[in-house]
């Protein structure tokens, strides 16, 4: 029997998921993505419930497109970052999160810095708790807009070549991304210098390699990762003119995959590093479309945790 | 050196309980007598002397005192975690006779005014016997030696920067030049801090997974392959902190066939427990050297049963609840381990079949006795009373804590074996006979804390 509504109450990751769960998310994200498209943005969904925003780490697509969403099915939203609250006073997650609890939201969505935050408040908070990014750990809603994105250009997950290539080990988007592509059954490649490859990440399911080219033969989808400039001078690579000599997705380069690959990014990009504009802004580049399915994507999970189902959406 | 007797002068007599003492080769069903704080007789069917106390064992284990090699106990200056009584309870309560007190403390046990303290404080006030260890360098800075002879004549058993590798390979050779001339070992905590800077737990797939950063096994494994280098150097001698790793056991055992005097201990965290553990996000599995993954548990059974792990020692580190309360990558780290140690180890060790009564007892008693030089370790006649009794059929349920701190991943766990009574210079510290329940803080005499206010 298909599944029609999420088993738990919160969204910490993709990890958790089952591949019918993830099927129903991007199923019920195709019946709201048509909501974003009419004249009036709008439904009653999520009249009178509350959800807060808490993040805090810097964002602006996720945070955006979440609020987008949260105002697109009508329910009551406030923004909240570490930055000018009491976070800064010294206060610790658990007392923010509680004393935000003791306002009834019925959702919080929250960014962190560190792994497993997300989970620490859902397992003390009845809320619903929506991980919007946790350290280097998960990006659940990232990977499904990702997902329903390849889903609906290239008709199906199962059997995809997906090819990520960049800053794999401090990246939450890659991570969410193997946990579902691999449960839909996508065949996935990581790419990059060994010293961005975390330890035994073959072991998720993953092929592992060191150079561009071999990452972008067969690949049908390649998604380029955000190389932190934060992280130059740590050790990781001698320089961003080496990195993108080496690994940066230029013109050229791509002109070796295959005719109907497309290029995605999770943003922020760094244009000149990781991806060269001709790429970024081309004809195979669907980094935008990316941005618009995250709203329908993130409607659709705050959908299903309100306890929606899909026959009603 | 001073006495760190807690008590002298008490008798018990201890009857009918199967007396098990590697150190003499006995395993028997024999009655041990204590006279004035000593062993006297170890005998089957000893008459009670007139008046005497006695403590019916049948059916329980009878060994020398557990000795614990590695205990945090936090005082002076971090009394909120625990204090020498708080943290002498819960090592009577887990069978501990004596304690091992590292010298990370606030100010740290760098010169002899602290040892003194610790001593007089633990005189005054400890549930169980406690020998200091006092630091390799001032401060823990890992700049210049601390002073060792005058550390050593206060009290100090061992040197050790414990919490802190010694990075500068010329202040470890001198260390353990300086401590070999003492006759006393220096205690390593073995950890590249390069190779672990920002980490929260081991390197491996749960790492990746978790996205957490990871300390690598080669963290701890190039350090101990540098010390057992610079112990065959200086002929001082080496013992190395928490093991964790195969290759640091690798490394122990080639040090041993070359004859090399390199001893080590394992914390029982590390071979019952792995990082796959630490999906759950809890704070109480984050401690350094951090759980390691099954192949690395693995090795350490095997050398727990082969001999090249000599002991085990708890790495108690008690942190308050709020310090424990918080996102993994900020907690501190470190368990508590005095009240789960022998149980823990019970389980996993002899009720699993992996060593036998006898070889557990020498790792939780005799060797921590020989390795540090300590009384005790033995059952012998005119060796310190102290005794710990177990029921090798009960079990251990892991609920409350006699420690101030509950940061233990064992909370909620049953365990084989249990600690009926621990028997301190005579006296009986813990009594776990009744209830079953902890009452060794009403049975431990106190002579304390008025007194010691009205001294201060």
């Amino acid at each position: 029997m298909r599944t029609v509504g999420l088993r738990s109450k919160d969204l910490l990751g993709i990890e958790p998921l089952t591949p019918d769960e993830i099927t129903l998310i991007l199923d019920t994200a195709e019946g709201f993505k048509e909501v974003s498209e009419r004249p009036v943005k709008k439904v009653p969904t999520l009249r009178g419930q509350l959800v807060i925003n808490l993040f805090m780490e810097a964002s602006t697509r996720t945070r955006v497109s979440f609020e987008i969403a949260e105002k697109r099915l009508s329910a009551d939203t406030l923004s909240f970052s570490a930055s000018g609250s009491a976070v800064e006073k010294g206060e610790t997650l658990i007392d923010t999160a509680e004393n935000l609890m003791a306002m009834h939201p019925d959702m919080i969505v929250i960014r962190h810095k560190y792994p497993g935050a997300p989970k620490m408040l859902a397992d003390r908070l009845p809320a619903s708790i929506i991980n919007a990014g946790d350290g280097a750990h998960e990006h659940p809603t990232q990977a499904l807009l990702d997902a329903f994105t390849i889903r609906e250009r290239l008709g199906r997950l199962k059997g995809v070549n997906v090819s990520i290539i960049g800053d794999i080990t401090h990246s939450r988007v890659v991570r969410s991304n193997i946990h579902l592509l691999t449960k839909m059954e996508a065949n996935v490649t990581v790419a990059a210098p060994p010293t961005l490859i975390p330890a035994e990440i073959e072991k998720m399911g993953v092929r592992v390699v060191h150079s561009l080219n071999e990452a972008l033969e067969e690949a049908d989808v390649i998604m380029m990762l955000r190389i932190q400039l934060e992280r130059q001078g740590r050790l990781s690579f001698p320089s961003l003119r080496e990195y993108h000599n080496t690994f940066g997705l230029t013109p050229e380069r791509l002109s070796r995959a295959r005719e109907g690959a497309l290029v995605m990014h999770p943003g922020p990009m760094n244009r000149g590093v990781e991806i060269a504009s001709d790429v970024a802004d081309g004809p195979r580049s669907v980094i935008l479309e990316q941005v618009t399915n995250g709203v329908a994507v993130r409607m659709a999970v705050l959908y299903l945790l309100a306890g929606g189902n899909l026959a009603d959406s | 050196m001073p006495t760190v007797d807690v008590l002298s002068g008490m008798r018990l007599l201890i009857r009918g309980g199967r007396v098990v003492d590697p150190s003499q080769g006995l395993d028997d069903r024999k009655d041990v007598l204590i006279e004035e704080g000593l062993v006297t007789k170890v005998a089957s069917s000893i008459k009670p002397p007139s008046g005497i106390e006695t403590l019916d064992a049948a059916g329980m284990v009878v060994s020398p005192g557990f000795i614990d090699l590695h205990t945090h106990l936090r005082e002076p200056g971090q009394e909120h975690k625990e204090t020498i009584r708080s943290g002498t309870l819960a090592a009577v309560a887990g069978g501990f006779t004596a304690v091992c007190a590292m010298a990370n403390t606030v100010p740290p046990n760098d010169e002899r005014a602290v040892t003194e303290m610790i001593i007089a404080e633990s005189q005054r006030n400890g549930a169980c016997r406690v020998y200091p260890i006092g630091a390799v360098s001032r401060g823990l800075r890992g700049e210049e030696l601390a002073e060792m002879a005058d550390l050593s004549t206060g009290g100090c058993v061992a040197f050790s920067d414990d919490g802190k590798p010694v990075i500068n390979a010329q202040l470890m050779r001198r260390a353990l030049e300086y401590a070999g001339m003492l006759g006393r070992p220096v205690v390593a905590h073995e950890q590249d801090l390069n190779l672990t800077e920002g980490a929260a737990m081991h390197e491996g797939y749960y790492s990746t997974l978790l996205g957490l950063r990871g300390m690598p096994a080669a963290a701890e494994e190039m350090m101990v392959a540098r010390d057992v280098v610079i112990a065959e150097l200086t002929g001082g001698h080496l013992h190395i902190a928490h093991l964790s790793t195969r290759g640091a056991v690798e490394a122990v055992r080639r040090a041993k066939q070359k004859g090399l005097r390199v001893t080590c201990e394992v914390a029982p965290h590390h071979f019952a427990l792995t990082d796959e553990a630490v999906q759950s996000f809890s704070t109480n599995l984050k401690m350094n050297p951090p759980l390691r993954s099954e192949e690395h548990r693995a090795a350490l059974l095997e050398a727990l049963a082969d001999g090249t792990i000599d002991a085990i020692a708890t790495d108690h580190a008690p942190h308050h609840f709020d310090e424990k309360n918080v996102e993994f990558d900020l907690a501190p780290f470190g368990i508590t381990g005095l009240e789960t140690a022998f149980a823990v180890s019970y389980d996993r060790l002899v009720h699993s079949k992996i060593v036998g009564i006898s070889r557990l007892i020498e790792l939780l008693s005799v060797a921590p006795a020989r390795i540090f030089s300590l009384p005790g370790g033995t059952l012998a006649g005119g060796s310190p009373g102290d005794v710990t009794i177990f029921d090798p059929d009960g079990e251990t349920s892991v609920e409350h804590f006699v420690s101030k701190a509950s940061n233990s991943p064992f909370t909620g766990s049953t365990f084989r074996g249990r600690i009926i009574a621990t028997v301190v210079g005579g006296a009986i510290r813990y009594d776990g006979r009744t209830t079953g329940g902890n009452r060794a803080s009403e049975d431990v005499p106190s002579n304390s804390a008025h007194k010691r206010r009205s001294k201060s």
